[in-house]
Formats: structure tokens, sequence, C-alpha cells
């Protein structure tokens, strides 16, 4: 493809200055290489892609020798070897492309493992999806595995994507904009499975199935590698020119040896390699310039990306990343995601999803690096956006829009609600539904109201829970729930977040709202966690951590103290401090020495006690009946069964019991989020209270006669918390918001609901009841997360 | 003169996170963003020395685990209200290795 258009630049500046001798290990003259795509798809024929056939070559008076691979190059006697003889040469070009990178793993020479790079491998694939219920896995969801998948697919076949990343097209696209790109193929029966790391591809005769590291197993009967492409370079390495990556050339084209020049994806320019057309194009042009004598230099050209799928609309140029200043789009109904950077107020990147239309618009900008300074304000909306005003666009739509996706609600079906007198947002959501569901379009809803009310609509000031975002913790659980959605990325754009990946205030909340409705499903995502939850230890003033080992109920034994008094010399903790939650504080641990000092914790019996957490503390209890002359029940036993059955879990705030053995309370019960009094006739289950900042006694939830009761109102009233609550607000905080009469109703009279809600908690706690300690102290841990990455006081100075 | 120095993979540092490479002048916190950009800074907030490499990264920025201080990780400058500034290190990223300056960091010890 390459030489192909090399050579007809030649031949236009200077037709007969060289006798060209053409040699290709393919057994057919050149096509375009990336229309392989359209082919596999059945969208275009072999021939409609040729780019230049037998008549060309023989109206220009190539020598072609396709079917004939140069085996040896020898530059002492200026010689090409094929498997012919020799050949001479004045100049020589190279242009052998690169060929599929074939995943290091067990199996992958079976047969049916098959590259995509050329028309056998599309032949091959087509063989296979001519079978009956054929099952393919692509290994790889860059531009080539995806446009193999879509064409798999459209050729009737099941198609799986196995991605090593967190999101497809990871070069290319955002999380946003690969979140938007899964949904499609996911919605044409493509199954993606992103983080999928190959172990094997297995197989007798030939390939069946790809084995995961998770163990999963992917039946396959064709594995197409589209995991990356390695330039060909051996002729280049075996004749002695310089090769990195690539075959290293210079501006000019030239290897290191002048009289051999190179070209296409076998190259390397300037510590780069090219994968894409444009790029390849340009260096036809140097190198026949070069050839002709002419001073001509490859400059790094500004790559754009388009994905050939039919009816995805995708496109990325340019430097996306996130030191630039951004400009975000999000119509989440439209499924359309939009983002510019910016730098010194010229556009120096650009996603698309779902709406391309004025890609090269912005495109154009980028690359004469206009000054955008003056339109900035409308900049996103495109070419045809400039002059409108946001508020403007909403009068312009049509009554056929579609306002509210969730209910099917149109522009002109509020605007009657409007002069009908429904005109506010509760009356607009009681008479047509609008934005009643997932609320995503609430701000839609409001601009309506102002469009159509004028000035007798007063747009309400944003509420939302920081600036990226103007939806209530509340609106962000419900569109979790209404839209199941599972990632954070996925959450942002279908809620019309305004900043790519959000902040410290939102990320945090997010990442808990997705484990405590996805529990079983959604990874938890310790880059949005705050520094304890992350390494699982309280920070302190001057960088130092605190670690508390649980002590079940407060009680203890002389082994699990001289545990902690070995681990507190050992590590020279300089201070020792007994806790108001009945357990004891190690303070000014060095960060270096958390994962030993747990592992010796853990081998004394001893977990995390969850100081540092949103999520269950401590249960205090008195000694109950076991030794109190005036206890009533055993309330050391039920604390520290509250406690088994209660800890690790996560919640929106910290929560803290107690079990107090009769009404002296020494236990301090009734200043808890959930505090337990034992009586003679049973258990006083309260809630609700709080000793820090504000101070309040418990407010009465229910009496009962049995621990087994008091341990399921427990776990109901905690799952209810954690379902409904907004990050950061204590029990106390959010009884006051919902009213504790709404909560006695679903924890203790309906008795169905406090068992469906039990249920949800022992689902989420078969993930998350585990000591995150012992999972730490690995040395694996040890040496990706705890040590520091590189050590330079050793290094001499230049 | 630029000295650059091999510190690790470019996978070594989890998205959106740090990790602390040790010098004679003191930690330096370097920072993967959400799109595989590099940043190196002092890991000492200007506010109260927090260890920056334990903040929450968020867009070009990280705010510091101690008092929400949020730092711009280009320039090294507290954003909004809060004045204060760290000093920002060299550092790119070459076939997925990581290369930090060593100019200033080792050239200042010896100093």
């Amino acid at each position: 493809m390459a030489s192909g258009r090399m050579l007809e630049e030649l031949f236009e500046l200077a037709p007969d200055t060289y006798d060209v001798t053409l040699f290709g290990a393919e057994p057919r003259g050149n096509y375009n290489r990336i229309m392989l795509s359209p082919v596999l798809a059945g969208d275009k024929t072999y021939e409609e892609i040729v780019t230049h056939d037998a008549d060309w070559y023989r109206d220009n008076g190539v020598d072609c020798r396709f079917g004939e691979a140069i085996v040896k190059i020898d530059r002492k006697k200026k010689q090409v070897i094929s498997t012919s003889g020799a050949t001479d040469y004045d100049k020589l070009v190279i242009a052998t492309g690169s060929a599929s990178f074939f995943i290091p793993v067990a199996g992958n020479d079976l047969p049916g493992v098959i590259g995509f790079r050329d028309l056998d491998d599309v032949e091959a694939m087509l063989a296979a999806a001519k079978k009956p219920n054929g099952r393919a896995v692509i290994i790889g969801g860059g531009l080539l595995g995806l446009e193999a998948a879509a064409a798999l697919n459209e050729q009737g076949m099941s198609v799986t994507v196995l991605h090593l990343m967190g999101h497809l097209m990871e070069r290319q696209l955002d999380p946003a904009a690969g979140y938007l790109l899964q949904k499609e193929l996911e919605r044409r029966g493509i199954r993606v499975i992103c983080n999928a790391h190959t172990n094997a591809i297995v197989g007798t005769d030939r390939v069946e199935a790809v084995l995961l590291e998770d163990q999963s197993t992917h039946p396959a009967d064709i594995v197409v590698m589209a995991a990356g492409i390695r330039p060909e370079t051996r002729l280049g390495i075996d004749a002695g020119l310089h090769t990195e990556r690539g075959i290293v050339v210079s501006d000019g084209m030239q290897t290191s040896d002048p009289d051999i020049l190179a070209l296409g994806e076998c190259v390397e320019h300037d510590g780069v390699v090219y994968g894409l057309v444009a790029p390849l194009y340009d260096m036809a042009k140097v190198l026949a310039r070069t050839l002709t004598d002419e001073v001509a230099a490859f400059k790094a050209p500004e790559v754009s990306t388009k994905l050939k799928v039919t009816g995805v609309d995708l496109f990325s140029v340019g430097d996306f990343g996130e030191e630039y200043e951004e400009i975000v789009f999000r119509d989440p109904a439209q499924g359309v995601y939009k983002r510019i950077t910016l730098h010194e107020d010229r556009i120096v990147g650009l996603v698309m999803y779902g709406d391309t239309r004025d890609s090269s618009w912005f495109f154009d900008k980028l690359k004469t690096h206009e000054d955008i300074s003056e339109i900035r304000g409308t900049l996103i909306f495109g070419s045809a956006g400039q002059g409108i005003d946001p508020l403007a666009a909403v009068a312009a739509m049509s009554d056929n829009s579609e306002i509210c996706g969730c209910n099917g609600v149109c522009k002109g079906t509020i605007v009657t609600a409007i002069n009908g007198g429904a005109t506010d947002l509760g009356a607009i959501r009681a008479v047509t539904k609008a934005s009643a569901s997932c609320g995503s379009c609430t701000g839609l809803v409001e601009q309506v109201l102002s469009s159509t009310l004028g000035d007798d609509f007063i747009l309400p000031a944003a509420s939302g829970i920081c600036a990226c975002t103007d939806l209530s913790h509340a609106d962000i659980r419900r569109v979790i729930k209404s839209r199941s959605l599972k990632t954070i990325p996925a959450l942002m754009q279908e809620a019309g977040w305004k900043t790519s990946c959000g902040c410290h205030v939102c990320r945090p909340a997010l990442n808990y709202y997705m484990i405590a409705e996805w529990p079983l499903e959604y990874a938890d995502d310790l880059q949005s966690r705050f520094v304890n939850e992350r390494n699982h230890a309280n920070i302190q003033k001057d960088g130092t951590y605190s670690v508390v080992p649980r002590m079940w109920g407060g009680m203890t034994t002389p082994t699990e103290l001289r545990a902690i008094a070995d681990a507190a010399e050992k590590y020279k903790v300089p201070t020792i401090h007994v806790t108001g939650g009945q357990r004891i504080d190690l303070l000014g641990v060095q960060r270096q020495d958390l994962p030993e000092m747990w592992a010796d914790l853990n081998a004394a019996g001893m977990v995390s006690g969850h100081a540092y957490s949103k999520g269950l503390r401590t249960v205090k209890t008195c000694v109950g009946t076991d030794h109190c002359r005036f206890g009533t029940q055993d309330s050391t036993g039920l604390g520290i069964q509250l406690e088994k059955m209660l800890w690790g879990s996560w919640t929106p705030h910290k929560v803290k019991l107690a079990v107090s053995g009769c009404p002296r309370n020494c236990a301090e019960a009734t200043c808890k989020d959930l505090g337990v009094i034992c009586v003679d006739s049973g258990y006083e289950v309260s809630v609700a209270g709080a000793a820090g900042m504000e101070l309040k006694q418990t407010e009465a939830l229910a009496k009962v006669e049995t621990e087994a009761e008091v341990l399921d109102l427990a776990a109901a009233f905690i799952q209810l918390y954690r379902e409904h609550a907004a990050y950061l607000d204590r029990p106390y905080k959010w009884v006051a918001k919902v009213g504790l009469d709404w909560v006695i109703e679903r924890v203790v009279d309906d008795l169905e609901n406090r068992a469906a809600l039990c249920e949800r908690f022992e689902i989420s706690q078969s993930v998350y009841r585990a000591d995150p300690w012992a999972k730490q102290a690995t040395p694996e841990f040890q040496a990706n997360k705890w040590a520091a990455l590189a050590d330079l006081t050793l290094e001499a100075a230049e | 003169m630029s000295n650059w120095i091999d510190i690790a993979a470019l996978n070594d540092i989890p998205l959106r996170g740090a990790r602390v490479v040790k010098s004679r002048v003191g930690c330096v916190a370097v920072f993967r963003t959400a799109e595989d950009k590099v940043f190196a800074i002092d890991d000492k907030c200007p506010h109260e020395k927090g260890p920056l490499s334990e903040g929450i990264v968020h867009g070009t920025a990280v705010t510091c685990p101690l008092h929400n201080w949020v730092i711009d990780l280009e320039t090294g400058m507290a954003r909004g209200a809060d004045e204060g500034r760290v000093n920002t290190y060299e550092i790119k990223v070459e076939d997925g290795r990581i290369l930090l300056d060593g100019a200033r960091l080792l050239a200042r010890s010896a100093a």
C-alpha cells in the first residue's frame, strides 16, 4: 500500500529515472489495507479495494514479482536475494509493513488463531463465519479489533472482545467515549470484557477456547489477534540497518544506509511507529522526492481516528490529556459525548462520540492553531451553534423532540402541561412524568419551563453535590438504579457530568453508591477512595498512620495484648492509646511498616478494626450476665455477634454500635448509631443517636425478645441506611430526613421487607466481610503499592 | 541540561494514582492521570506538608489528604482560594517507561 503510493508519486515526479522491480511476499498486488474491515463485513469486495492492478504496473513498466519473498539484502554487492536469485539495485526501498502481534501465551500457534493484516486473514475469518453458530473471540479492543468484531458480528458469528485495558480504544478515547462505544457494541450483541488478562488459548487440534486469568473460559472457533502490530523489520536487522522498534529512518526516509530507504509501518521516525494511513501517504511523498534528489522532510502529522463500523460515529484527534482545560458536552438521551481540550485558547484535542458532524470544523481549528477565545462560550456546539444561547436552543426544539427518555415525554406534551397550569417542576412531574424517573433530564425540563413561561419562571440554582454535576445525592442514586449503571464512567455519561473524571468530592461518593448497588459486580476503585480507606489505616498530621486491631465486642486476651505489645516495640510505635471504642490505638506508625505490622497482627489472629472507614467501627459492650450482678442478658456475646455480622461492610458514613446489659447503660448505647439496652424481658433497640459535633439521644426502633431478632433488625437498619442515605450522612442525619416512621415501617413492621433487606446485606457481606490487612500484607502488594517507585538517594550526581 | 533517569514502568503506577520516588532532597510524588499523563512534584503539600502522593487524583490536580487543598499537577500551584506552591520536575514517558529529569534532584543534593 505504501509502496504503491510511493511509486505513484515517483512516476509523477520523474517518470523514467528508475527501472523498478517490485517484490512482494503476498501473491497479489497493492490493495487498500485499511478497507479490509468493510471486506470482512461484506460491504465491499476485494476487487473494490485494489489500488493498483496488474494493468497499472504494466503501463508504468514495473517488473512485478508477487509471491516472491526477499530473503536477504547484500549491502556490499548492492543486491537483494529472493527465492529465484539475486537482483542488483542502486536504491532499495523497504516497505514490508507489519504483522499482527501474537500475544505470548500458550496455544497462540494453534490452527484457528489468526491475525488481521491481509486478505488471507480475512478469507480465513470469512470461512469460519460460514459455519452456523460460529464463535469468534477477538483479543484486543483497539481500532482493528473492534472493526473485526463488528464485521464478524454482521456475518452472523457470536463475538466476544477481550480487552486488556479498562476501556475500549484507550489510546484514542477517554473513558466516557469508551463506555458509549461499549454500550453500542453490546446492544448489537457483541460481548465486551475489559481488564481481560489472557492466560492461554486452549484446544487439542485447533483452537477451542480462550482462558482468562480469572479462570473464565470463552469458547471460540476462531481467535483473532488484534492486540497490536509488530513492525516487520527482519530484513533490516539482518542487513545491519539501525533498527529500534522499526527500521530507523531520517526525515528524508533514509535508513542508516543512504542507498536503502524505507517507509510505512515497518519504520520508526523520531521514536514513533505509525499504524494509520495518513502518515504513510506523507512518507510516500517524501521518499519519492528523496529518490529524485529533492530535499523533503517528513513531519509527524496530527493523526485523527475514525472507526469504520457502520452506525458508530466516533472521532478522536490530538491530545486529550487532562493537563489542559476542557469543555465537555454530554447528551445522555442521544448518547452523545464531546470533549474539547484547550491550551492557551487553542484546540489541542478532540473526542466525539455519537455526533461527529462538526469534526472537520474542529479539526481545522486544531490544525491551524486558531485562537478560539472569542467563540469559546458556544464552541462546543460546533459550527451551527455559533451565535446561539443554550436557552434559545431549547426554544428552537420541535414539539416532537423527546425530553424525558425514561417516560417518553416530548417537548410538546410538557408545553401543553405548562399552558394547562403546571408551572413548576413538581407539577410537570405529576402531570407528565417528565424527569420523574431517573431525573437526568431535570435541567432540560426546567429550561422548557423557562423558555415557555419567560420571566414567570426562575431557573433554580444548581444543587449538585459538587461542581461536576447539578444532581443531588438522591438523584444520583436514582439514576444508578433506574438505568442499571455499573461503572463510574457510565454514570458520568448518562447523568451528564460536566468534567471528564470528577473530583475528590464526587468520586468517593460514586464509588460508594456503586458498591452499595452492585456488590457482586462492581470492582471497588481504590483511586476514588480517601487515603485512609485506600491504605486501611488512619493518616495523622505528620503523615504517619495509626493502627487499630479489632477487638470483638471490646474483648481481648493475653495473647492478643502480647502481640500488640510486641508489634509496638518492633515498629517503635511512639504512642499507645486506649480508644473510646474499647480497643487499642497504635499511633505514629511509618507507612512502609504497615504491611509487616499487619502480617504480625494477623499471625496473632487479629484483623483490621476499620478505625478509618466509612463502615462499621466498633460494637461497644459491657460484661453483662457473665460477671455483672445487675446484668440481665449476655450483652458481650450479643455485641460480638453483631460485630461479626457487620464488620467489613461499607456504609455512607461511619457506624458505631453498643450493647448495654442493663438500663444503667455502661456501654453508652443511647448515643450510638444503633444501640441495644438489655432488659429482663428482652432487648430495646434504638437508632440515630449522635455524640460528636452534635449530641443526640437514640430513638426507639423496636423492642424484641430474642438475640436473633436484634441481629435481623440491625442488619435491616444498616442495609436500609446503605441503600438510601446520602454519602457522608451519619444515620441520625439520614433518619431526620426520611423520618423515623418511614424507617420503622420498612425495618420493623414489614417483615417481608426486613427479610429482603437482611438478604441483600448478606449478599454484599459475602464479598466484603473479609480482612483488608491480610490482603495488603502480601509480598505482591508490598512491591506494587507500598514500596517506593525508585530510590535516587544512591544515584551519583552528574 | 536534562539528565533523564528511567525510574519505572508506567504500569507500576495505578491510573489516577501516584507512587513516591526517594531522593536526597526529599520524596517526589509521581502521578499518573486517567489518561496516562505523568507529573512529578514534591510529595509535600505547601499547607501542612501532607503527602500529596496519597491524595485523590482528578483531572490534572490532586487533593491533599490532610485538609483538601487542591494542587495543580502542572504548575504545582494551589488552586482556588488557597495560596502556595510545590516544586515540579520534568518527567516523560517513552515506550511505556517513565523518565524523570534528575538534573535538579541530583545537582541540588550535590551542591
